[in-house]
């Protein structure tokens, strides 16, 4: 066992581990926070898909020791503290981007994070983006709506499917 | 996963010393192939050793030469980000798995894993690349041996790759749709001396050079140059995505289409 330190959600956050502790298992097993889901657990589906130092990466196939020092962000960092829903969260309500909602967690970490470096995608590039997230619900669709409407693209022509 | 430690190193130094503290120790890098490989209990390391925490094997510059060398330790995002100088590269590098993927996993990881349907492989072997390790530097030409083989030796790590940068370069990969691996992939490098064909994910040995259209495209560098030329489906991988005489086929398509877009 080993002494991990990191910062999660803003918040210091450490915890005894084995060397074969995965992160998405740290964050949910030790902390308690299981917003952050474990669809396949073997780097396909994007379901674990949190931020390190701002980058997202795929929880299950990064090892909790590897995160010492480091800013972590879950979804349960990305609403404001008095529960107002981030922008990308907001709009996943609004356009109906989710129906099970098992996927979502990682589908709102990576559209953040897409967002964070490209403020205007467009729908194909935010389709690329989303390669490695798996939604078995939606078709996809209006996830795509959201995100289109969350960076502030007008969405008014784009039919629900 | 079978139990074991993890140090992180802060210095090659370290690092290769660790490393020579057991055989049972193995270097950890992006982990996007190692980690999965350790779920499925095949790989039981004492130690791993990361290789993450390392600032002197990240980033990308230019040599005198010309070259751009990128170290080991960095990101496939950050190639893409960052290897404007050798578009075809960084390219290659932003088409490796998925966004989240390329934020974790690393050029020397790719490269020293060898999976014989990688990418990078084709992009070192195709430039004619230079692998620097903590010990030396290995000629591409020399450094891929065969499927997961190279001609680093235990304990030696990566540490750096110069690529010399071509006058014209593309890389084209056919895509295994769920592994985001190469089903096929050809690296078409032309410089002045000559033209290198690199093909991952077709051959049971692993990248290898095609040097029948490196002699075709070097007297004329233009798709039908390649004419007539085919490989043999012998040899070539033949699994439930694609038989080999299919994965011989493609490599001749995906052979003129980089020849194309270069």
């Amino acid at each position: 066992m080993a002494q991990v330190s990191m910062t999660v959600n803003g918040k210091p956050a450490s915890g005894e581990i084995e060397g074969r502790t995965l992160l998405v298992d740290f964050i949910r097993e030790n902390l308690n926070l299981t917003g952050t889901h474990v669809g396949c657990d073997t780097s396909q589906c994007g379901a674990c898909v949190v931020h390190v130092d701002g980058k997202a990466v795929k929880a299950c196939t990064m090892f909790a020791a590897e995160a010492e020092g480091a800013e972590v962000t879950t979804i349960e960092g990305m609403a404001a503290d008095d529960g107002t829903l981030n922008p990308v969260q907001q709009a996943f309500q609004d356009h109906h981007g989710l129906q099970c909602g098992f996927c979502t967690p990682g589908m709102v970490m990576s559209a953040s994070a897409l967002l964070a470096e490209n403020p205007k995608p467009s729908e194909a590039e935010i389709r690329d983006y989303l390669e490695g997230n798996i939604c078995r619900c939606t078709g996809y669709h209006n996830i795509v709506k959201a995100i289109l409407a969350a960076s502030g693209q007008d969405v008014s022509n784009i039919a629900a499917e | 996963m079978y139990a074991f430690d993890i140090e992180r190193p802060g210095t090659i130094a370290d690092a290769v010393a660790a490393l020579a503290k057991s055989d049972e120790n193995q270097p950890l890098a992006g982990g996007q192939t190692l980690i999965p490989t350790l779920k499925q209990r095949l790989a039981a390391p004492e130690t791993l050793v990361s290789l993450g925490g390392i600032s002197e094997i990240q980033g990308i510059c230019q040599d005198d030469a010309g070259r751009v060398c990128i170290g080991a330790g960095t990101t496939h995002a950050d190639v893409a980000a960052g290897a404007g100088a050798y578009p075809a590269l960084a390219s290659l590098a932003n088409n490796i798995g998925d966004p989240a993927v390329r934020n974790r996993g690393t050029i020397g990881g790719s490269l020293a894993n060898n999976d014989p349907s990688a990418c990078y492989p084709a992009g070192a072997l195709g430039s004619g690349a230079t692998i620097v390790t903590n010990a030396r530097e290995i000629a591409a030409d020399d450094y891929f041996q065969g499927m997961f083989e190279t001609a680093l030796d235990a304990g030696e790590i990566i540490t750096e790759v110069k690529f010399p940068v071509p006058e014209a370069a593309n890389y084209q990969k056919f895509e295994q749709p769920a592994s985001r691996f190469a089903l096929v992939g050809v690296f078409v490098a032309k410089f002045a001396g000559g033209v290198r064909v690199a093909v991952t994910g077709a051959s049971e040995g692993g990248v290898f050079r095609w040097s029948e259209a490196e002699t075709a495209l070097s007297g004329n560098f233009s798709a039908s140059a390649l004419d007539g030329l085919s490989l043999p489906a012998d040899g070539m991988i033949n699994d439930l995505h694609g038989s080999g005489a299919y994965r011989a086929h493609l490599v001749g398509v995906m052979t003129r289409r980089a020849v194309e877009a270069a």
